[in-house]
Parts: structure tokens; sequence; C-alpha cells
């Protein structure tokens, strides 16, 4: 049997990564900052931000309803209801809000970004700004890079302040826990750095991959509806994957 | 004047390959300065692929792609972005900035490579929009925009930094007659007021005998036929009279090269 199949698909994969790489060393090299350059920061923060508060607010919501859902009726038959917001804030800090709030970063803004360069692609306009001499590695790419880098921090928080909003209306005002033991536990059993800020850590890195995965599918996309297509799905499937393998390095080094 | 001044595009023993297939082969072209030039030939006989190497998107595998006296093939990204404001390109099919204004479409360029202030730039835009007849149309996005009028907005825009030379990439394609004349009667105008080299890449016969001073067809790897519009349509060999007159067979065959179709159809049956 020929042995050329698996090597290649063994190989086809690094050297997708390794392209991907160039790719993002590329659009760093030529990285520079202008006020026009910051504008379109602004833009692109606004189209991969702002338009995915709506689903994120709602995620969030429910997420935090059905944690301390869950949570609440295994502790209560432990006696130990009044940890409930203990488990929610540390679960939703250390883990649930960054993991979740990138995949459906992924979902919303990723496919839309990754969409969008494919499109400009196929309908000519990336090889339009070649030809103007305007390098649409400053123009396109790292406006979109940066935005994730911005945005998703900032959709994290929204995401953990919401789900949060969630566990108190399930504990307190459904299941009548008392709001001061709610507060105080979460407060007493959250620390600043390593639980608040390990998880913005994470959201960090979760929108630099996000982000630079999005924009690297559109770029490589091939110039057709269906080239398009399948960059969007492999967003998708590339970032899940990548944000829950650097979820477990991440949490492993911050233990 | 010197020879090579008149002459503002040059390729010279250009061979490219692309995907595995050679695209152009010890490729000979010399494009007049101040002219409108036709390159024509049959789909997939490399025309973008001329256009492509004279910007310098591609890099021949063999010999010299000269603009004016500058060597193409040679430079490096930031002389090539130099020379290239001075390059105008009317793609395909526009290949406007959907997320951009008409107004701010052509402004693009002028905001990207001049310190022109906001009130001049508004100034130049209006001008060039005057220009194609659609000042009026400033303020649509190209979804609201017909094909016709896209071409016209990205002509604007390819001339927003006034180029010493302008490539129309299939600029008749998909056009109703109307906006065929009046691209027609644009291209012509813009070489005849600015004095620029206009280069014509298209399959369109008639329209080339309306516009061009000077035509050539590429066809197997190569320039077959070169002249006035008259001379190539008074042509007697038989690839560029096949061409000009749009006859479906000839030295291009019809079919796709196949195997016989009686064998075909009995290999089949022998399946079956």
């Amino acid at each position: 049997m020929s042995t050329a199949a698996p090597r290649t698909a063994l190989t086809a994969p690094v050297r997708e990564l390794g392209r991907a790489v160039l790719f993002l060393l590329t659009a760093f090299s030529r990285m520079r900052f202008g006020r026009r350059q910051f504008a379109e920061i602004l833009r692109q923060v606004y189209f991969a931000g702002v338009r995915s508060l709506v689903i994120i607010v709602i995620s969030g919501f429910f997420v935090g309803l059905v944690l301390t859902l869950q949570t609440y009726d295994t502790l209560t038959r432990f006696g130990a209801a009044d940890a409930v917001s203990t488990v929610l804030a540390l679960s939703l800090f250390r883990e649930l809000g960054p993991v979740l709030a990138a995949l459906l970063f992924a979902g919303r803004a990723g496919t839309s970004i990754t969409a969008e360069i494919g499109l400009m692609r196929a309908t000519e306009q990336l090889d339009a700004l070649d030809l103007m001499a305007i390098d649409p590695m400053e123009r396109i790419v790292q406006p979109r890079l940066l935005a994730g880098l911005i945005a998703l921090p900032a959709l994290v928080l929204i995401f953990n302040v919401t789900a949060i909003v969630g566990g108190v209306f399930f504990a307190v005002f459904l299941m009548g826990s008392d709001p001061i033991t709610f507060w105080s536990n979460m407060q007493s059993s959250v620390e600043l750095v390593r639980d608040f800020g390990g998880g913005l850590l994470k959201a960090v890195c979760f929108g630099f991959v996000a982000a630079w995965l999005a924009v690297w599918f559109g770029w490589s996309a091939r110039p057709t509806s269906e080239g398009v297509a399948l960059a969007t799905t492999q967003t998708v499937i590339a970032t899940a994957i990548a944000v829950l393998i650097l979820d477990f390095i991440l949490s492993a080094f911050m233990l | 004047m010197t020879e090579s001044s008149t002459i503002a595009i040059s390729l010279k023993d250009v061979t490219i390959r692309l995907g595995g297939r050679t695209i152009l082969e010890d490729f000979n072209l010399e494009i007049p300065a101040g002219r409108v030039t036709a390159v024509m030939g049959p789909s997939g006989a490399g025309k973008t692929t001329v256009l492509r190497l004279a910007t310098g998107q591609l890099r021949p595998d063999h010999g010299e792609v000269w603009i004016g006296d500058t060597r193409v093939d040679r430079l490096d990204g930031k002389s090539l972005g130099r020379l290239r404001r001075d390059i105008g390109v009317l793609l395909q099919n526009g290949a406007l900035f959907t997320d951009l204004t008409s107004f701010d479409n052509v402004a693009l360029p002028l905001r990207e490579h001049t310190k022109l202030s906001e009130s001049l730039i508004r100034r130049l835009v209006l001008m060039k929009l005057e220009m194609v007849g659609l000042r009026g149309a400033a303020d649509l996005y190209p979804a609201e925009l017909s094909g016709g009028m896209k071409r016209r907005i990205a002509t604007a825009r390819a001339m927003a930094l006034d180029p010493k030379i302008v490539f129309y990439d299939e600029p008749f394609a998909g056009l109703d007659p109307i906006s065929l004349g009046v691209s027609l009667r644009l291209i012509r105008d813009i070489n005849g007021a600015l004095g620029t080299t206009s280069v014509v890449i298209t399959h369109d016969v008639r329209e080339v005998a309306r516009l061009a001073d000077h035509a050539c067809i590429i066809a197997d790897r190569r320039i077959i036929a070169t002249g006035t519009p008259d001379e190539l349509a008074a042509s007697e060999d038989p690839l560029v009279r096949q061409f000009m007159q749009g006859e479906p067979d000839g030295p291009v065959p019809f079919h796709y090269p196949a195997r016989d179709l009686d064998e075909e159809l009995l290999l089949q049956e022998a399946d079956s």
C-alpha cells in the first residue's frame, strides 16, 4: 500500500499551520498605527464586538441560570446551598466565561470575518487594493486581528456579568437565598488576580486566536462560493478546537 | 523622443507557468505610449496574465517586463507600490469596496496616497465622478448600482491619481448596448483628454474596431497578430480569421480534447 496518502494527511495540517503562522508574522511585521488605522480598528471592534452583544448577553444569562439551577440542586442535598455563588463565580471567571464567549464569538464574528475576507478575495477587492498600492494586510487584516484582541475580553466581562445576573435571579429571587450571603461568599472566594485576571488573560489569548483563524481562513479561501462556505465552517471548527486545547494549557499553567 | 520612451509597456521573451501549465512562452509585446491598445484573444489565452505581469502581481519565470524605463519584475515591494500609483486598473467586475459609498471608493486612493485636505479631496472626487457621469450617485453603495454604473465608478477610482497608464480588464463584458456605448466613449475621452496609455484587455472584436488605435491577438502562448483593427480584420491567418470572424471551429477546436465518441460509447456498453 502506498504511504503517500497517510503522509499527506499528516503533513497537510502541519503545512497549513506553517502558512497560517507565516501569514500572522507578515501581518505583524507590516503593522502601522495611524489615525486612519485607529478609526478602522474601532469600526471592526464595533462589527466584531458590539454586534455580538445580543448573543453574548442572552447566552450569558441562561448559562448563569442553568448553572445555578444545577449547582443549587446538588449542593442543597449536601446542605451547602450557600456555596452556590462561589461555584458560579469560580466556574464562570476561570473557565466558562472565556471558553463559551470565545465559542460564541467564533460562531458570530469569526464566521462573519472569514466570509467577508473570502468574498473580498472572490470579488477581486483584495486585488484592487494591491493594485492601488494599498497593503491589504494593513487595511484588512491588521484591524480585524486587533479588533478580536480587544473585543473578546470585553465580551467575556459582559458574559460573566449577565451570567451572574442569571444566577442571582435564580438563587435569590426564585429560590429565596439570602442575597448578603450570596454576594459575600462570592466576594470572599474570588481572587482578583488569579481568578478574575486569569480569566481575562484567557480571553485575550482566545480573542487573538479566534481573530487570527477567522482572518486566515478568509484570506486563504478559494475564491468561489463553495470555497467561502468551506472556509467559514473551518473557522468555527478550528477555533473551537484551538480554544479548548489552549484552555487546557493555560489552566494547567495557572493552577 | 527616443524609441524606448514611445513604448509604455514591453514584455521581452517572457515565459510564465501557472499551476503546471505554460501560459505564455517566449512572449514579446510592445504597447505604444499615449494610445489605446487592445489585447485580444480567446478566453484562457493569457490576456489577464499580461495585465498581472505588467502590474507586478506576477513575476515571469523567464524574460523581462518593462514599464517605461523601469524593469517591473526586479522591483521590491516598496518600489512596486510607487510604480502602481502611476497605474490605474479597472478590474473585470469593478471590484468596488462594498462597505464604502461611491464617493469613498473614489476617495480611497487619494486619502491613502496624498496629504490633501478633505475639502480638496472632495472637489477632486466630485470632478472624477462628473467625468464618468455619476456625480449624482456619490452617496450610493455598490449594491445600489447597476453593473455598468459600478464599472464607471471603478473607472473614476482608477483615474483618481491621474495615472499615466490605465488597464481595462474586459470592460465591455455583460454590458447593455447603452452602457457599452458609454464605456467606449469614456475610454476614448480619458485617453484623448489626459493622454494616458490605455490598455484594453478584451475579446470583443467589434468594440475594439470602434475604440483601439492598435491591437494584438494572443493565442498559443504568444502574439499571433498585431496591427490596427482594420489590418487584423483583413488578415489571412486562419487563427486570426477564426477569432476575428467568431467562427466556432477552426485552429481553435470547438470540442475539448476527448476520446473518440464511438469508442467511448462502446466502452460504456462493455462496462454495463
